[in-house]
């Protein structure tokens, strides 16, 4: 994945793609700002929320350990996984043990960042996602754009051309004589997909939160198709971040009230399924939970940054992010996108290593309007900062220092005292004497065309022609003593 | 009361006028400015891309510039923003307690321009005249860092004569974000030929800022596009009076134009 200027160069040019995203970021941001405004103390419950997962991570191995005790309690069995590979072959392991080749999933997060699909594809197991977005994802041999909304890249024109050409060659095809219609889009959705969830004996689900006290594990979701593949298969393998856990059934309250409204704009998302280990004679009678590590504990470590572990993964802050909504979420090369994606990714895989990875925390002009929308009150714009702190260290004994570092060290030198700011300034002034020339009149000459590094900003935008005298000199001549301009 | 205007190092060297105005209207408004000649810089462009260490004696001048004074005035959210919530920080990695100290002196006593006229002079008519159709772009460090809200709207709705109006997606970012604009140029423009389209929708002869960032960049694109739209920064718009002469856009030194 190339870093994340050239990838975004490439998506800027998608004039489809920014509709689209504009649309539908523009459309959700809407219907959020509707329903947030109906509570009365919004930033109270957001902080209380906050509270609630700070207390939890600072004593995250205690609450895991009865997290464990409660599921296996309740007939669950438990696997703790370090990584991707060790959490894929549990889900793997379990999929032989009883000769299955095909699995259905619930959308996961979790699942997607292990690349849990493709593993499996490679040991001859197959993985159906469920969730509509998902499934135009999957068929159109795509990857996910969006947390919430997968296929927010797509238009329903797009989307019938996937399902007319595709869904036959994975079960049951799409009816002729298709339209974009989303009705008709939605109806052979379920006819494919009801097949799927009757035939298929094993289902992969993630969880949005992991009740430590009771043992109990939440998925919401808004289709139902969640709900049938917790409840119709033998076998259930539910693969969980270990920062998903909340210490009792009575902290869903507030994480519930503000997840929907975050995410979807809705009041209450239609479907929330709960269950607990096996109950016998109904749903799966195995359950395995894969409690995820894969570089949580990295981020837990920092002290400043482990507040992003707080995050339930409302997409909140891709939908407000105006560098989000004109470059989509394949620019960032990650199944987390946007604001957040820019610093989970840093903070999960560490930085100094490669360089898409240490290009995120810059994908950002730190407007902060991530921090201001996060349910959770996850300091994105300052976590950005810091990561960015993080990522000039990681590279301050390398052999040959980066153009920039050499140019900041020079401007903070310059900038370093009065003298050497007023010397500069007056060097400016005459190099600026050059561009403006004879020109005189009463409006001020722009420059258009300066070379590399300026060539990044003078491509598309003039730059106005430095004045003939600073502030700071025209102060030393006449400001002082209090003279008029 | 001690007050001294921090003229920023971008308004420095690149926007004086905007600096000026900021001297001349607080002296309308009977306040003694002095202006320490040992200022420099915030730190930010250091701060923002990564290299705290390096904007350590910026922070350290920027104290020793600053210290005793009862406000310090800043014609930019940004740079107001950047002393109020990274100072703190640099100060405290720099390891050094005295400077962390200085630090919690002198900072929150840092106001952007529009904080200093409505809650320290509890003024909002400043007895400016400006005849133009103006709109406004309230730059992302001055609403979502530091929260002067409707405060430079308000100013601006005092001023005789203008005829403001509103920018579609007000509070959206132009795109500008310091390095951003270089590291990624490309979605930087994105961003800001969005904002100067919205800015071109209303039909306005000026458009204001606090920040001369938000301006240099969304100035030079329209500047690039011949739209024929000024930008002036909000202090430009609210030291002018009735006697500097009656169109307000005569001394243009200062505003970016199409002229090449």
């Amino acid at each position: 994945m190339p870093p994340f200027p050239t990838a975004a160069r490439a998506a800027l040019g998608d004039a489809q793609l920014r509709r689209n995203l504009a649309h539908a970021t523009g459309t959700i941001r809407a219907k959020r700002a509707a329903v947030i405004d109906e509570l009365e103390d919004w930033e109270g419950l957001r902080q209380r929320a906050a509270r609630t997962k700070d207390e939890t991570l600072a004593h995250l191995d205690e609450h895991l350990l009865t997290l464990e005790a409660s599921l296996t309690a309740r007939g669950a069995t438990v696997h703790w996984a370090r990584d991707a590979a060790d959490a894929c072959r549990v889900v793997a392991d379990v999929a032989r043990a009883h000769g299955i080749r095909d699995v259905v999933k619930v959308k996961s997060m979790a699942t997607q960042e292990i690349q849990l699909n493709e593993t499996l594809a490679e040991q001859g197991i197959s993985a159906w996602e469920t969730d509509l977005a998902e499934l135009i994802v999957q068929l159109g041999d795509d990857l996910p754009s969006h947390i919430l909304v997968p296929a927010i890249h797509r238009n329903r024109t797009e989307i019938r051309d996937i399902f007319r050409d595709r869904m036959g060659a994975v079960g049951r095809a799409a009816p002729d004589g298709l339209t974009d219609d989303p009705a008709v889009l939605a109806g052979a959705a379920r006819l494919h997909l009801r097949e799927k969830f009757l035939s298929t004996r094993m289902a992969v689900s993630g969880a949005n939160f992991a009740v430590a006290d009771t043992g109990t594990l939440v998925v919401v979701e808004s289709e139902g198709n969640g709900r049938m593949c917790l409840t119709l298969p033998e076998v259930l393998v539910s693969v969980v971040g270990i920062e998903k856990v909340v210490p009792t059934w009575s902290d869903l309250e507030s994480f519930l009230t503000l997840l929907p409204r975050s995410s979807t704009g809705e009041r209450m998302n239609p479907y929330t399924s709960t269950w607990s280990g096996v109950a016998p004679g109904d749903g799966p009678q195995e359950v395995h939970v894969v409690l995820l590590d894969n570089g949580r504990t990295k981020a837990l470590a920092d002290d400043f940054a482990r507040q992003a572990l707080r995050c339930i993964r409302c997409s909140a802050c891709l939908n407000v992010c105006p560098v989000y909504e004109r470059v989509g979420g394949h620019t960032y090369g990650s199944v987390y996108p946007g604001p957040i994606g820019a610093i989970l990714n840093p903070l999960l895989k560490g930085v100094g290593q490669d360089p898409a990875t240490d290009a995120l925390p810059y994908a950002s002009t730190l407007c902060g309007a991530c921090g201001d929308v996060c349910p959770v009150a996850i300091d994105i714009p300052g976590i950005l900062v810091h990561l960015r702190g993080k990522v000039v260290d990681a590279h301050r004994g390398d052999g040959l220092p980066k153009a920039e570092a050499v140019a900041m060290k020079a401007a903070a030198w310059g900038l370093g005292s009065a003298a050497r700011l007023g010397l500069g300034e007056r060097l400016l002034g005459a190099a600026a004497g050059l561009w403006r020339g004879s020109r005189a009149g009463t409006t001020r000459p722009v420059i258009t065309r300066l070379p590399w590094p300026g060539s990044h900003w003078t491509r598309a935008r003039d730059l106005p022609v430095p004045p003939r005298e600073s502030f700071r000199a025209w102060w030393r001549r006449t400001g002082r003593d209090g003279g008029a301009s | 009361m001690r007050v001294a205007v921090m003229s920023t190092c971008i308004g420095d060297a690149m926007f004086p006028e905007a600096v000026k105005a900021t001297v001349r209207l607080l002296r309308r408004l009977g306040v003694t400015v002095e202006v320490p000649q040992a200022q420099t810089c915030c730190g930010q462009p250091m701060v923002n891309t990564g290299y705290l260490d390096e904007a350590v004696p910026l922070v350290r001048t920027f104290v020793s510039a600053f210290e005793g004074f009862d406000h310090v005035v800043v014609p930019s959210g940004s740079c107001a923003g950047s002393v109020r919530h990274q100072h703190g920080l640099v100060a405290a990695r720099s390891g050094d307690a005295a400077l962390a100290d200085a630090v919690r002196q002198t900072s929150p006593r840092v106001l952007e321009l529009s904080e200093f006229l409505v809650d320290v002079l509890g003024v909002v008519d400043v007895g400016a005249w400006f005849p133009h159709r103006v709109t406004y772009h309230p730059t992302c460090h001055s609403l979502r860092m530091l929260r002067v809200g409707d405060r430079p709207t308000r100013l601006l709705s005092a001023v005789g004569g203008i005829d403001l109006v509103p920018l579609p997606r007000a509070e959206e970012c132009c795109g500008f974000g310091g390095t951003f604009a270089v590291k990624n140029a490309d979605t930087s423009v994105a961003m800001g030929a969005d904002k100067a389209a919205h800015v071109r929708s209303t039909g306005a002869e000026v458009l204001v800022t606090s920040d001369s960032s938000c301006l240099m960049h969304v100035g030079g694109l329209l500047s690039r596009g011949h739209a024929g739209i000024r930008t002036m920064h909000l202090a430009e718009v609210l030291a002018h009076t009735p006697d500097e002469g009656a169109d307000g856009l005569d001394a243009a030194d200062g505003t970016t134009s199409v002229a090449r």
